[in-house]
This record gives C-alpha cells, sequence and structure tokens, in this order.
C-alpha cells in the first residue's frame, strides 16, 4: 500500500475550504434574480383552516407573490409520501394520510405550512407572512401516543381511525409466550425512548431556479440524497420530469439523518420559481428547523426477557409504541419496524423474540430516522433489560452477557437478521481492559470518600449497516433498492475522478474515498477528485445515511476499478508486449513483473486516449461504472463501557470514562472513524442526560430553541477512549461494515446503565437530568428511611 | 436606511443597509464574506463569532450599524497573506477538529480569541478551561473531542 492508502491516517482533502471558510453551502449560493420564501406557519396544533386573507401581505413592498395550498394542488403537485410500506398483523396495508406540501383545509402540526410568500428580500418577505390573515377554526389535539390512542381522541387523518398507522409484528408470539412461561426468571421493564430534534448545526436551506427557455429547474438543496430528491420531487411531486430537473447538494452542514427526506419547502420553493418566474430561496430558521425538520426516536415499550436456570436468555418479547408525528415521512414506517425490531436479538443467542408495533400519529412534526434509526431504540431496549437482569440475578453485567453471546457465523436470528460475523467477546475483554473494569470497586471507594457517588454501564450493541440488499428491502415494503453506483474516470494525464452516488455531509469521503484508489493505483490522493451531489455530474446514487457509504459506496467504487484495473493491464501488456498476468501497477508506474519494461501511469491514460496503439477491438478511453449491491446487511457492534460519577446533593452527573471497543471491519482511515465515533457518543450522551423534544398536551413545541433543547457543549462532554476489535465483514469486496452511527446507537444504554448503578435505582429516563437524577435518589432515600 | 463604515479584513467598507441590518447578515449578504455562517437565532450556536476591535463577537448580536467605525476580522482574514493559513486553522486541520465544517469558522474565531487572552491574563488554558471557553460554540459533529486538542494545539503554535 501507499502511505495513502487503506489504514492511513490521511489528513482531510476538503478541510482548507473549510478552516478559511471556503465552503459552499446551500444559504452561500446567490443565484440571479433571486427572491426569497418565508412561510404562514400554523401556532396550532390541529385546527381546521377557514380562510386565508393575503390581500395586506400582497400589497406590501416587495411582495411578488402570496400562494397557498389550493393553488399547489391545483397545479397538480403531488402529495409527499412515504416511501415503505408496511403490512398490519391483519394483512391490512398502513393507513396513510394525505400530507400536502402547503396544506389545505386542516393544518395538524405547529408549523404545518399554509402559505408562501415570495419577495425581493427576506426581511420584506417575512414582515408580509406575517401580515396574511390566516383564520382557524382550532380543534383539540394529541402529542404523543398514548393520548393518541385513547377511546374519544381527536381524529387527525380521515382514513386512520384510532389515528392508528399499523398494527405490525415480527418474530414467533407463540413460542416466546411459552419460552417466557417456562422461564427460571423474568425481567420487565416499560421503557421509553425519548424524542430528539437532530439539530444538524447547518439549517435546511433551498434555492430553486425555473428556467423558462429550457423548461428546465435547477435545486440547490441541504441533502444528503440528491438524486433519491429528484427522483421523488419528479415521479410523486409532479415538479418537473426527471431529465428537467438538476438537484445539487453542494457542501451540506450535516445531516443525521434530517436531511433525507423531501421537504415541503423544497417542493414549495421549485413550484413558486415557475410561478413567479424567479429564482426563490428559502432557509430555515434555527426556530423553524426545531418546528418542521423531522424528529428521531420517541417510542415506548414494554418488554420481559426470560432466563433458564443457568441463566441463559430463552425468549424476549417487546411491545412497543411509536410516535410518527402527524404525518409519514419518507422512511417513518421503516424505523420502528425493519429498522427496529430485527436487531432485537441484540449480540445474544435467542431462541425466541417476538415485538410487535402500533404506531400512531400525533399533532407533531413527523418523526423519521435520526441517527441510528430504530437500532438505537433496539440496543438501549435489549441493553437496558440485560444490565437489569444481571442486578436482579445477582451476577455480574458482563459475565451474564457473555454467556449469552453469539459465538458462531452465521447466525439466523429469529428477526431476520443473519449475522455474518462478529467477535463480541474479543469487544468486551478490550473495552473492559481499556477502560480497567478491574480497577473500579477502587474508584469506586474512593468517590465515596469525596461524597461522590461513582458507577459504572456496559452496553454491547450490534447494528445493522450497509443498507441494503435491494431485493431483500424490496420484499420488506421498500420502494426502492438500496444499492449505490460508482463511475471512475482517468483522464489523460492520469489524474482521476470518482462519481460517486454517496454524499459526503462530514464524513470526509473526498479523502476516504479517495484513499481507496491510492491503495489500488499506487497514486498520492492529490491526483484523485471525488465528485458527488450534483445529479448533472454523477448518473444515478442512493445517496449517505444507515452507514452505507463505505460498506455500499466503496464497494461500488471498488467493482469500478477492477474494471479500471482490467483495462489498464490489457492496454500495458499490449504497448510493452508482455502478458496480463504480469503486469503490476505500483509506484507510478504500470510495469512487467520482473523486468525492467514500464510505463509510467500518465502514459497508459494518455495511450487509452490517443488509441493509437490499442489492442485489437478494445475501445478508446479510460472510464468505466459499475453498481454494487450489497448481498447482506453488514453488522457493526462493539462493547462501550460507560462511567459516571453523581453528585447526590445536586443530581449532577459526570461522566469520568467512556471507552469504546468496535468492530467496524476494515477501517480506511482510522482519524475519520474515530472522529465519527466521538461525534457519535456526543450525540447518544446529549440523548441520554440532555436532550428531549417536548410538546405539551395541545401540541405546542417546548422545546424550540437552543435555549429550550439542550445540545450537548463542550463541558458536558469527556474524552472518549476509543479502540477497535474487528473482524472483517465477509459480505462486501472491503469487508467494511461501516461506523457512522454506531456511537449513537452504542452509549445512551451504557450512561444510563452507569447512572442507575451509581444510584441504586433503576427506575430512570432518559434524559437523565441532575433533576431527574435527584428525584431518583430522593426514592432511595425514601425507601430506606421507610425501612 | 443607514449608512455604515468599518474595516473588515483590513479593507475599507462601506454600505448604505437597512437600520435593522445584523452585523452577520450585513457580512454575509453585502460583502459575501459567506464563511461567517448563522446557526440559530437566539446567539447560541456561535457559528457567526467574528472579530470586532480584536474581540470575539457573536456577529448575530449586534447591528451592522454598531460596528460603524470598527475594525472587523473574519475567517477569511485571520491568515497573514492570501496562500497563508492561521496556525489555529493549521491545528484544527491536523486534529481533525471539523467534519461538516459548519461550525468550523465559528470555532477558530473563537478559539484565537480565548488564547489571546489567556495568553494577555498569563493564564494557563487548560483543557478544562478549553471546554469551558467553548460554552458559546455548539458543534453536533465531532463530540468536541478534537476541537479541545485543536485548540490546545493551535495555542501551541501560536505562541
Amino acid at each position: 500500500m501507499t502511505d495513502q492508502g487503506i489504514g492511513a491516517r490521511v489528513l482531510r482533502k476538503e478541510d482548507k475550504r473549510f478552516i478559511t471558510g471556503k465552503g459552499k453551502y446551500t444559504d452561500d449560493i446567490v443565484q440571479p434574480n433571486q427572491a426569497y420564501a418565508a412561510f404562514v406557519r400554523s401556532p396550532h396544533a390541529h385546527a381546521n383552516v377557514k380562510s386565508i386573507d393575503a390581500s395586506a401581505a400582497e400589497a406590501m413592498e416587495g411582495v411578488e407573490a402570496v400562494l397557498n395550498g389550493h393553488q399547489l394542488t391545483g397545479d397538480g403537485i403531488g402529495n409527499i409520501i412515504c416511501g415503505w410500506g408496511i403490512t398490519s398483523k391483519d394483512g391490512s396495508p398502513m393507513n396513510m394520510g394525505a400530507w400536502s406540501a402547503l396544506a389545505t383545509d386542516k393544518v395538524r402540526y405547529v408549523g404545518d405550512a399554509v402559505a408562501v410568500v415570495i419577495a425581493d428580500s427576506k426581511a420584506q418577505a417575512q414582515a408580509a407572512a406575517e401580515a396574511v390573515m390566516v383564520e382557524y377554526e382550532v380543534l383539540p389535539a394529541t402529542s404523543n401516543v398514548l393520548a393518541s390512542m385513547k377511546e374519544g381522541a381527536p381524529q387527525i387523518h380521515e382514513n386512520a381511525p384510532g389515528n392508528l398507522i399499523f398494527d405490525w409484528e415480527i418474530g414467533n408470539k407463540d413460542e416466546t409466550d411459552a419460552a417466557l412461561a417456562s422461564a427460571h426468571h423474568t425481567t420487565t421493564m416499560d421503557i421509553t425512548n425519548n424524542r430528539l430534534s437532530p439539530n444538524p448545526m447547518e439549517p435546511r436551506s433551498a434555492v430553486a431556479t425555473f428556467d423558462e427557455s429550457e423548461d428546465h429547474y435547477t435545486l440547490y438543496t441541504t441533502s444528503q440524497n440528491p438524486h433519491v430528491a429528484r427522483l421523488v420531487l419528479s415521479a410523486f411531486y409532479n415538479v418537473a420530469p426527471e431529465h428537467k430537473l438538476r438537484v445539487i447538494a453542494p457542501d451540506v452542514g450535516g445531516g443525521f439523518g434530517a436531511k433525507i427526506y423531501i421537504y415541503p419547502e423544497e417542493i414549495v420553493c421549485l413550484w413558486a420559481s415557475m410561478k413567479t418566474n424567479r429564482s426563490v430561496k428559502w432557509t430555515s430558521t434555527r426556530s423553524e428547523a426545531f418546528l418542521t425538520d423531522a424528529h428521531g426516536r420517541d417510542h415506548v415499550s414494554t418488554a420481559t426477557m426470560g432466563f433458564d436456570a443457568d441463566n441463559n436468555i430463552v425468549g424476549f418479547k417487546v411491545n412497543t409504541k411509536a410516535n410518527l408525528g402527524a404525518y409519514m415521512s419518507l422512511f417513518s414506517s421503516s424505523v420502528p419496524t425493519y429498522l427496529y425490531a430485527t436487531l432485537l436479538s441484540g449480540q445474544y443467542n435467542i431462541a425466541n423474540v417476538y415485538c410487535d408495533v402500533q404506531t400512531y400519529y400525533t399533532n407533531t412534526v413527523p418523526v423519521d430516522a435520526y441517527r441510528g434509526a430504530g437500532r438505537p431504540e433496539a440496543a438501549y431496549l435489549i441493553e437496558r433489560m440485560i444490565e437489569t437482569a444481571a442486578r436482579e440475578l445477582g451476577v455480574d453485567p458482563g459475565e451474564l452477557r457473555r454467556q449469552n453471546f453469539v459465538r458462531e457465523f452465521p447466525h439466523q436470528t429469529p428477526v431476520i437478521m443473519a449475522y455474518d460475523s462478529g467477535d463480541f467477546a474479543g469487544n468486551l475483554d478490550q473495552a473492559k481492559a481499556a477502560a480497567d473494569v478491574a480497577g473500579f470497586p477502587a474508584r469506586k471507594e474512593e468517590a465515596a470518600k469525596r461524597g461522590k457517588l461513582r458507577g459504572l454501564g456496559y452496553s454491547n450493541y450490534i447494528e445493522a449497516c450497509g443498507i441494503a440488499p435491494s431485493a431483500a428491502v424490496g420484499s420488506l415494503g421498500a420502494g426502492v433498492g438500496l444499492w449505490e453506483s460508482a463511475e471512475v474516470r482517468v483522464n489523460p494525464v492520469g489524474t482521476i475522478e470518482i462519481l460517486t452516488g454517496s454524499h459526503s455531509h462530514g464524513q470526509g469521503h473526498e479523502t476516504t474515498f479517495a484513499q481507496l484508489v491510492s491503495e489500488r493505483f499506487d497514486l498520492p490522493t492529490d491526483n484523485i477528485q471525488i465528485v458527488h451531489g450534483d445529479t448533472d455530474k454523477v448518473q444515478f446514487g442512493m445517496g449517505t445515511y444507515g452507514s452505507r457509504s463505505g460498506a455500499v459506496g466503496m464497494s461500488a467504487i471498488s467493482k469500478a476499478l477492477d474494471k479500471v484495473e482490467a483495462k489498464v493491464k490489457k492496454i500495458a501488456a499490449h504497448v510493452l508486449e508482455a502478458s496480463e498476468d504480469d503486469i503490476v501497477i505500483e509506484g507510478g508506474e504500470v510495469k512487467v513483473k520482473g523486468t525492467d519494461k514500464a510505463m509510467g501511469w500518465h502514459e497508459v491514460g494518455l495511450s487509452a486516449y490517443t488509441a493509437h496503439n490499442l489492442p485489437e477491438g478494445m475501445e478508446p478511453g479510460l472510464k468505466e461504472g459499475a453498481f454494487y449491491d450489497p448481498t447482506n446487511f453488514t453488522f457493526p457492534a462493539g462493547c462501550y463501557i460507560c462511567e459516571v460519577e453523581v453528585d447526590p446533593q445536586t443530581g449532577v452527573t459526570e461522566i469520568v470514562q467512556f471507552t469504546a471497543s468496535d468492530d467496524f471491519g476494515t477501517i480506511i482511515n482510522p482519524m475519520i472513524v474515530e472522529g465519527q465515533v466521538h461525534g457519535g457518543i456526543a450525540q447518544g450522551i446529549g440523548q441520554a442526560m440532555m436532550e428531549h423534544a417536548v410538546y405539551d398536551d395541545d401540541g405546542q413545541l417546548l422545546s424550540g430553541s437552543y435555549m429550550d433543547y439542550c445540545m450537548p457543549r463542550a463541558d458536558d462532554v469527556p474524552n472518549y477512549t476509543v479502540s477497535h476489535h474487528s473482524t472483517t465483514c465477509p459480505g462486501n469486496p472491503l469487508g467494511m461494515k461501516g461506523c457512522g452511527e454506531a456511537g449513537a446507537i452504542g452509549s445512551p444504554p451504557a450512561v444510563i446503565n452507569a447512572i442507575t448503578d451509581a444510584i441504586g435505582n433503576n427506575n430512570l429516563s432518559m434524559p437523565a437530568t441532575p433533576s431527574r437524577v435527584w428525584a431518583a435518589l430522593q426514592q432511595v432515600s425514601a425507601a430506606q428511611a421507610a425501612e | 436606511m443607514t449608512k455604515v463604515t468599518m474595516t473588515v479584513n483590513g479593507k475599507a467598507r462601506s454600505a448604505e443597509v437597512p437600520d435593522n441590518t445584523l452585523l452577520v447578515d450585513y457580512i454575509r449578504e453585502n460583502l459575501r464574506l459567506t464563511g461567517t455562517h448563522v446557526g440559530c437565532d437566539t446567539s447560541q450556536c456561535g457559528a457567526c463569532v467574528v472579530h470586532v476591535n480584536g474581540q470575539a463577537v457573536k456577529a448575530c448580536t449586534m447591528l451592522a450599524a454598531s460596528a460603524e467605525g470598527a475594525e472587523v476580522t473574519t475567517i477569511e482574514g485571520v491568515a497573514a497573506g492570501k496562500d497563508d493559513l492561521h496556525p489555529m486553522q493549521i491545528a484544527f486541520k491536523e486534529n481533525h477538529g471539523l467534519q461538516c465544517g459548519f461550525c468550523t469558522p465559528g470555532m477558530i474565531m473563537t478559539a484565537t480569541d480565548m488564547v489571546s487572552r489567556y495568553k494577555e491574563a498569563g493564564k494557563t488554558l487548560d483543557e478544562h478551561a478549553i471546554r469551558e471557553e467553548l460554552e458559546g460554540n455548539i458543534c453536533r459533529c465531532t463530540g468536541y473531542h478534537n476541537i479541545v486538542k485543536a485548540i490546545a494545539d493551535g495555542a501551541s503554535k501560536m505562541a
């Protein structure tokens, strides 16, 4: 390999523009004759729209147009879709309520847009939006699943009686019930997974331009998957046919799932550009982001885990009620089903698993995938359960896990997934050693002398990434295939462009992908350019989410590189009069093994394009493409150990040590992978201790700014000790598993297991704020006083 | 409308702007210096930090008119010359202190300010101090680990 190939800590190629302020984000883009959009949003969670009076707004200076939902639907703009169909237990399809990009007769959450103002300046648009008079008939609202499922609850969509979207199941109910009935010990818990606001730091933004002379649209947007955006905007929303719509996702400032979906604002900006014949720009304020970016999590579950007399897990049964918000967002239905319950076997060999899931509408912003998407909910459930069971059984929580680990691969779980590789005990051992678990009792004793309660918690997560085999997800209801595409262009001077359908919004693809090419052709990464995020440049792609860019996106690149390598060898063998089998590529040259015969790498490129001396029948040029469809999910896994100190006087918890041992398979750039783990752990700590998206009973968002929604700051989180113990993934050519979500999946249960260990009370929900921890400590004191 | 005149990254700049124009909007929209970002609307996130007369300021908390006559430095102006990088910029790259890059300009402007203040006061900028000083800057990508490392490294390079 080169010093810039696989496994090298190469500094990022993309950093220069970001550290100098030259990054190009959507809001930085200015089009000629650009106007600004401001949305008129419902202040009510649930209301009938009686009338909209735009006359005052229309008369204001700079206002180009005020447009409403009736005009939008009248122009044939289609309703927003959910792209994954889920079938209920009784065979019925899910109840998908209509979602227009601008509401027509009814609004269903605070922030639901009813009209848009297009004006010369942002300030003029905002002022005019406030002057649009909307008459509402306010209806009773519901903001959580327990309220939505009640008899007589407000009916949010006519075609979803009782607000039920679907009632789905997986696994074998009868066998699981029987296993639990005959279990020696059972642990039962009610577990809530708190609702979160994703909060990428760059707010969503869109700049739409309609070119009347060409009947063509261009959309700059903050998207994790510009091709999917174009497909959906075209095929379902009827904004423009695909060949007349270019979608560009330039530098995107974080996604975390929230920028997968195609939101009302992008549809409206495109349509309004056509209506007004001007470029239309909209950039979300942070307040709008809290109201309108799809939220994450929000599960309420009851679970029972059963053990035999030897502490082997014999059955696991879960019921989950999931809040999907006021409308079904693009992948919302897949999150609490196939991305969640299929992971409920965890790292453990459990013969019987059953889960049923009911999803409900509420008068809240839609809920969809947020970093981890279903897998954090599964990991939290399993890892809280097994830690609690260990305490009830009086055994070491690490050892209870160890004895139940899956040890042979492939391993078919009772809930679809077939784990292909892993060494769970190896990760446990590595993490235990790094965290010095053996020294914990002494540290606890020392902390007690300082008046602090010290606790330690484990989490052994597993997730499914590399999303996903197209035929498999198709059979489960997905509306799309989840392969990836790549194109490798070797230029006549030997430099290389890689066109990829993956999209980087912080992950460092420009560096990591270049390292893959550097490894293959022994070229410096400076000679390699990664092109992504533009539907006019890249043929098609499925984008970046579900930790798929490595395992799927890079596998596509690898396949295309195979083809380029084969052609390079053919050309060199022909020119150098040698056998293809004797050609090697190294040190910037293409050589005949064991001889001094060689061509420069650039000479091969030049030969391909001059085409003066190519093998008989060979086409000129050096450009190859590939599509890669994975054969299985990948299964990153690991062990996280969190150690905390709680101040019993205040309930303030400090994470004093956080240790991770991950199995991501092959790692291309350890520096970047460690960064992904750091960020994921911080988000998981945020969920565990700080973050909570809260609506009141009337559907008003109480956590609508950074003053109310507690984002982790630098002084809230520790340094992280990150290590790797990897097994190669047999499912893709590079052996990669994916690392983007692991931190956020694995860390919340480790944190809560540590805090509950410290305070001696298992009755603690996320986020474990100081007031909640303090209250839990008071329960302990009260119980002790009563004894 | 108000006429504002200030020095931005060493150049005299002047424009007529609406009275309520925020400094950040003046920098981004009028001067087209788009390295200064807007990540929130409550002055919490710090993506818009610039230096005004040598002090770190959230440019969303200040009117352009309030910066009348001021010396303003943005991320585009921290390096000594066109082809140079500031030691703190280098430190962010070398320590992988950024991922999506959106908070990065504000982080770097805050970092150089904290290093200067601590040096002037003769105080030690240790890890704990760096973390406390970053209270006004939010990053969603890095988990802060490498930002803290970068600032410590940048501080030593600025010495």
